[in-house]
């Protein structure tokens, strides 16, 4: 399931909730792997008080599915969650939220690690962070991931 | 035939050009790249910039239709 949420939203209740729902998964999963991305109070060497993430309604979601898809197309998992926030948030906030279910663990972790870093390259979602000052700037590009 | 369509921009792309959205009619064929000329007004194309043709991802010289909608848009950074 994917959803695009303009509100505060709590990963692990999430999670649970799903899980729960989707009857199809009892019994049959023995690893999921989730990610989540939270919102820093720093980057590029400067504080950030709040950020405004922007997307683009309907494609935001659509190349959500077609990365997913592709996903599903490399590993075997069962179902996979993805949720992202988009509005303002403030550091602390959870940005985005993949969870996959898998029968064995190397699917899991691969096809998460896939979606999230697909989502970064490829779905319409622009960050524009406030500074300390009040002086704003757009995010220019992704990091690779690592300090 | 009058083509019409939506050209629309996110993003820093917004700022720029002061507007999310603007409608087109012309009666050629014209390409995305034509299409970002005669809806903005600038020649140039800020770096990296990338285009959607009905929110899928397309190349510059993919020509559009009648009700399509066409986006501009800087580099994506979400998650």
């Amino acid at each position: 399931m994917i959803k695009i949420v303009s509100t505060e939203f709590d990963p692990f209740a999430e999670i649970q909730t799903y899980q729960k729902k989707q009857q199809a998964l009892s019994g049959r999963y023995g690893a999921t792997n989730i990610f989540i991305g939270t919102m820093r109070d720093f980057n590029e060497g400067e504080l950030v008080k709040g950020m405004t993430l922007e997307h683009y309604p309907g494609m935001t979601e659509k190349q959500l599915a077609v990365v997913v898809q592709e996903a599903e197309q490399q590993w075997a998992f069962l179902d996979a969650l993805v949720i992202h926030r988009v509005g303002d948030v403030f550091p602390d906030d959870v940005l985005v939220l993949v969870a996959v279910w898998s029968v064995h663990r190397g699917d899991a972790f691969d096809a998460s690690r896939f979606i999230m870093e697909a989502l970064k390259s490829k779905v319409p979602f622009w960050k524009k962070e406030i500074l300390v000052d009040d002086q704003s700037r757009w995010v220019a590009k992704n990091t690779k991931g690592y300090l | 035939m009058t083509v019409s369509i939506k050209v629309r921009y996110f993003a820093s792309l917004k700022e720029l050009l002061g507007r999310g959205e603007n409608a087109l009619e012309f009666d050629q064929d014209l390409s995305v790249a034509d299409v970002w000329a005669k809806a903005t007004g600038l020649h140039a194309m800020p770096e990296n910039t990338l285009a959607a043709l009905n929110m899928e991802y397309v190349a510059l010289d993919c020509v559009v239709a009648d009700g399509d909608e066409v986006a501009f848009f800087p580099p994506v950074t979400g998650g």
